[in-house]
């Protein structure tokens, strides 16, 4: 692997700009003539907007100008869209309502924009936004999804009859149903996943500019995939044709999922510098962040897990709603369907699954993608599911996993995904073991002396990452492909860029991604330059989320390697006056193998760019580029297991051991691995004890600041012991599966296995603060 | 933030005439709570008078069991004063367990005190502790200080110089926080003089703001020990419910809290 090579555990890159506050993020830009942007937003959860009057507002201090809807619409600026089409069992398609970047009719949550004030300081563009008149006409409200779809309830939208988005369904109802009625036993639960919040550290921002000479704006924004920005603002938004339009994400202080969609405030801040002539910059605030960043999972499921007589499943039913919010975003209705219902297979041989799935609109922010998005929810009803069947059962928790563990690859489950490798009792028998699993009793008993309740729980893990063959998720509803492109450019001394269509908003793309040159060519990591996050710059990218980064967009970078590599050794053989074939690239040298004749890597550059002395037809220059469409999902795999002390008086939870042992294939840098698993297991930690949006019954969010809403704490996490095993990934050629999501999906069900097993109440709801623990704890007794 | 103007007072005096000048002043001290306010735009001050640089408001004197503590003493001061440890370390502890360090090296005594936050440490300690507010006009019992919810003796333009008090022969202060803000969903001061008497403040929990638990006091008065809460129930009636904390739940942490600090004292 080398110092710098594949495996390596090499330092990031980018930490030293970010530790010494050099980055820069779309707030840190500024440009002559800039002018700041405060929104107008409804403060009801749902209303007529019967006018708006921005003439005081308009004369004040500073003021360049306000902007409503009406103009917004007049300007023909297009309705938000949700880019996956999901049909109805019923086959008719999704029923989505109208989003307005500025809404001019009706609000439908509290945070809805309704106008935009531009000024010379964002002081002078608050006090005028408090002086714009909205003259409301409020509206009955309704906030949760199983309620939204009974009759006689506020309806949002005229296009979706009892708020219902779709109702749809996978799987064998008629095989599921069978395997229930014929069981020895069923397991039957009721399973909520919380709202969350996405908490980035950066806010979102966007600076539109435009430049009235070429006809032509420049967007900065926070943003995950800044080329899905460009193309669903040209293709679907009408803010500019492609050509006309640069989208750049310069630095971006986190996304988990928040940033992959198009808000209303960069499209409006684009307009809206049209329209004002002067360049607009937007900076949402935190409570502006909570109001209005899209929010993460939300779902109700009842469960029924039917076993036969030797304790292996042999059906699965699941009823899910899901509560969408106000307005569809952007992957919305891929999330509960198929990044969710695909995967309740789990790590099991599942024979029949049935999942029906409504998605409901109701007065909230609208939800979607968060840190995990669907399989965090899949993972959690099934592991909860298997906790609770196992305590019926009367069988220990690893038994029951293992009985019905999948053991041989490939697997076709009956929710569409196809396992391509795996080995899931090694997971298990090594977070048994890093866990001392066997000794939990005399640890129980160690806790009891000191009047604690201890308990344990595990969860094991399956998601599909590296999304998505292309072909596959279109016949599926998607809008766009799922492919990655990738440019290697070696310049004429033999440093190198890598253009890539991924995003790095913390995973460290500019080290790993660099790597991968250090690996092939032998030279050093300082020699290679990441490029990513602008439009001018890379052609097209599809951006990061789902764990794509390093099995989809890696391997288009391999692939542009493999082409440079070809064209360098048919340059080195050239100058050498060897045959190409034993040509060998090592240590920043292409050496006639068997031989001590050899180049040097930017001696083989140079020759390719003065072009002196080529072979006879071939191109000067050395560039590469390649697009890599994935064969197949990623299905990284593990156990976690939790161990807990609960104290009964307060409910109070402090997890003693955290043990992750994860299957993510091949690693490129076990050090930034590590911090993934880290992070999203703060994050999963978060949703289990902590985390939880809460709107009030008129639709006020109660959870609009830290105050309120409990993001976890270093104190509130132990030191995790995390490894990992290794079963390479078939499908694509670093055998890479992606880790950036599996802390965040396999740990919520461990802690709440781990507290209901500390309790002895299974009845428990996340996030498990010390309140709900401490009246289970009591209901129990 | 609304537009305001800024004074640095050099005096009790000055802060005063310059307050009694200003239209709609606010004396600001350490801001850990006045200036989020002001950024949320929930106050808007014309002026503020910036009380922190006033001499005889800062600093701590420890005379005996006399204890003296500034109103523009940071709590970290508080918390790492070692005088003021050595009599009375359960107000050092309280000190350093509130906010994070950054508002612990902002945020004063006379602050939080004059804030009366339902949810602050500092107001249960100045009960337990019998202290004596030290205003520019003159001396007000702990018992008469806190009259509600946000809500104190003080007049307008009065400031707080100085806490006065004298150590008790034991004291502690147990506070379980919100998961959230970190502040107390209850913490229970418990403090016992020489002569037998008790004292035993909430915070966090009372729906009215920091009060004394009278059967609590009684009960410790006759058995200084954790065991002689256990017969004590205490009322959830005027206890606070919220998102985080339903005044069952609170009622149990009262008393939860108050034996870990008779264990603690
Ligand atoms: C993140 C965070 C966490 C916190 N956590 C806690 C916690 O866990 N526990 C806790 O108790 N507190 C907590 N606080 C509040 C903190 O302790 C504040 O410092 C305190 O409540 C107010 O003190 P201050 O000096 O900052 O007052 P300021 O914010 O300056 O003033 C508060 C109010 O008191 C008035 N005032 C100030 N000084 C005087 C005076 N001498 N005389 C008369 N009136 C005066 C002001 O006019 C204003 O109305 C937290 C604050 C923050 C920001």
């Amino acid at each position: 692997m080398g110092v710098e090579g594949i495996g390596a555990r090499v330092a990031r890159k980018e930490d030293k700009r970010f530790l010494t506050g050099k980055g820069r993020y779309t707030d840190d830009m500024s440009v002559p003539g800039m002018k700041y942007a405060v929104f107008v937003r409804s403060p009801h959860a749902h209303a007529k907007i019967l006018k708006v009057d921005a003439s005081a507002a308009k004369g004040m201090p500073g003021v360049i100008d306000v902007l409503d809807g009406k103009q917004i619409l007049a300007d023909g600026i297009g309705n938000l869209i949700c880019g996956w089409m999901i049909h109805s069992k019923d086959g008719s398609p999704m029923k989505m309502g109208a989003w307005r970047p500025l809404a001019h009719e009706t609000v439908r949550y509290v945070g809805d924009a309704v106008a935009i004030v531009v000024a010379d300081s964002v002081a002078e563009a608050r006090d005028a936004a408090e002086a714009v008149v909205v003259d409301y006409q409020e509206l009955p409200v309704v906030i949760d999804a199983s309620k939204a779809i009974e009759a006689g309830q506020p309806q949002l939208h005229p296009e979706a009859p009892n708020n219902l988005i779709f109702d749809w369904q996978i799987g064998d109802e008629t095989a599921t149903d069978k395997a229930i009625a014929t069981a020895a036993h069923v397991t039957e639960v009721t399973i909520h996943n919380n709202r969350l919040s996405p908490n980035p550290m950066e806010p979102r921002a966007a600076l539109g500019i435009y430049d009235a000479g070429d006809d032509h704006y420049t967007c900065y924004t926070t943003s995950q995939n800044p080329h899905v920005a460009r193309l669903v603002m040209s293709a679907f938004y009408n803010v500019a044709p492609e050509n006309k339009l640069r989208v750049i994400a310069p630095d971006v202080g986190g996304g988990f999922g928040s940033k992959i969609y198009i808000y209303p405030e960069e499209i409006v801040c684009l307009w809206a510098s049209k329209r004002t002539g002067v360049p607009v910059k937007w900076t949402s605030d935190r409570t502006e962040a909570f109001l209005t960043d899209a929010h993460g999972r939300d779902h109700v499921s009842t469960v029924k897990m039917a076993f036969d007589a030797s304790n292996r499943i042999i059906g699965l039913k699941v009823d899910t709603i899901a509560n969408l919010g106000a307005y569809m975003s952007l992957f919305s209705s891929a999330v509960p369907t198929y990044l969710y219902a695909t995967l309740l297979s789990g790590q099991y041989d599942i024979p029949a699954i049935h999942a029906n799935v409504r998605t409901v609109y109701t007065n909230t922010a609208p939800v979607d993608a968060y840190r995990g998005a669907g399989r965090p929810e899949a993972t959690y009803l099934l592991e909860r599911t298997m906790e609770t069947a196992a305590r019926e059962l009367g069988v220990s928790p690893a038994e029951l996993r293992r009985v019905n563990f999948i053991r041989s690859f490939p697997h076709q489950t009956p929710v569409i995904m196809n396992y391509d490798a795996g080995d899931y009792e090694a997971s298990l028998d090594a977070a048994m073991q890093a866990a001392d699993w066997n000794g939990f009793a005399a640890r129980k008993a160690e806790a009891a002396n000191r009047g604690m309740k201890r308990g344990i729980g595990m969860s094991c893990y399956i998601e599909a990452c590296g999304i998505a063959p292309s072909a596959a998720v279109g016949s599926l509803g998607a809008g766009v492909g799922l492919w990655e492109s990738a440019e290697v450019r070696v310049n004429a001394v033999g440093t190198i860029e890598v253009l890539t269509g991924s995003h790095s908003h913390g995973q460290g793309h500019e080290t790993t991604f660099a790597q991968l040159v250090a690996d092939r060519f032998g030279v050093p990591l300082d020699s290679v330059n990441i490029v990513h996050g602008d439009t001018d710059k890379v052609q097209m990218g599809m951006g990061t989320y789902g764990s794509r980064s390093g099995a989809v967009g890696m391997s288009a970078v391999v692939k542009a390697l493999d082409k440079v590599e070809a064209k360098a050794k048919k340059i080195a053989a050239h100058l050498m006056e060897a045959d190409e074939s034993d040509i060998v690239i090592e240590n920043g040298e292409l050496k006639v193998a068997g031989t001590d004749k050899s180049v040097p890597w930017f001696q083989m550059a140079l020759a390719a760019y003065t072009a002196h002395n080529l072979p006879s037809g071939m191109e000067p220059g050395l560039k590469e580029g390649a697009f890599y469409d994935p064969a197949n999902f990623t299905f990284p795999a593990g156990c976690y297991i939790c161990e807990v002390e609960v104290d009964p008086d307060t409910g109070r939870t402090k997890i003693v051991q955290f043990v992750a042992a994860d299957d993510f294939g091949n690693i490129i840098n076990p050090m930034i691995v590590e911090g993934q698993v880290h992070g999203g297991i703060a994050q999963g930690i978060g949703q289990a004890l902590l985390e939880s949006v809460h709107y009030d019954a008129s639709g006020q969010l109660l959870t609009a600041s830290y105050m309120d809403y409990a993001m976890p704490r270093a104190d509130d996490l132990p030191s995790f012991q995390v490894s990992t095993s290794n079963t390479p990934c078939p499908n694509n050629p670093l055998g890479i599966k992606g880790c950036g999501e599996a802390g965040a999906i396999g740990s919520p069900p461990a802690l709440i296995n781990a507290i209901t097993d500390a309790i002895g109440n299974n009845a428990l709801t996340m996030p498990a603060t010390p309140q709900k623990v401490w009246a289970a704890a009591h209901a129990a007794k | 933030m609304y537009e305001t103007q800024y004074h640095r007072a050099s005096s009790v005096q000055d802060a005063v005439s310059r307050m009694e000048a200003a239209g709609e002043g606010k004396y600001v001290s350490g801001g850990m709570t006045l200036i989020p306010t002001m950024k949320q735009r929930l106050a808007a001050p014309s002026d503020l008078i910036d009380l922190r640089h006033i001499a005889e408001m800062q600093g701590i004197s420890v005379n005996g069991r006399s204890v003296r503590i500034g109103a523009a003493t940071t709590h970290d001061e508080v918390a790492s004063a070692a005088a003021l440890k050595a009599v009375c370390p359960a107000i050092c502890h309280l000190a350093g367990h509130i906010g994070d360090p950054h508002v612990r090296h902002m945020g004063t005594i006379g602050g939080s005190i004059a804030n009366n936050d339902p949810a602050a440490d500092y107001p249960a300690a100045v009960l337990a502790l019998g202290a004596t507010i030290v205003t520019n006009r003159r001396e007000i019992a702990a018992d008469d200080f806190f009259t509600g919810l946000f809500e104190t003796a003080l007049e307008d333009s009065e400031i707080i110089t100085a806490i006065t008090f004298d150590a008790p022969a034991k004291a502690a202060y147990q506070k379980f926080a919100n998961p959230a803000s970190r502040y107390a969903m209850a913490g229970v001061f418990v403090a016992k003089r020489d002569n037998g008497e008790v004292r035993v403040a909430v915070t966090g929990a009372g729906a009215n703001g920091v009060f004394r638990q009278m059967d609590m006091e009684a009960a410790l008065a006759a058995n200084w020990s954790p065991d002689a809460l256990a017969t004590v129930s205490v009322d959830a009636t005027d206890l606070l419910s919220d998102l985080h904390a339903d005044a069952a739940y609170r009622a149990n942490l009262v008393k939860v809290m108050a034996k870990r600090a008779v264990a603690a004292a």
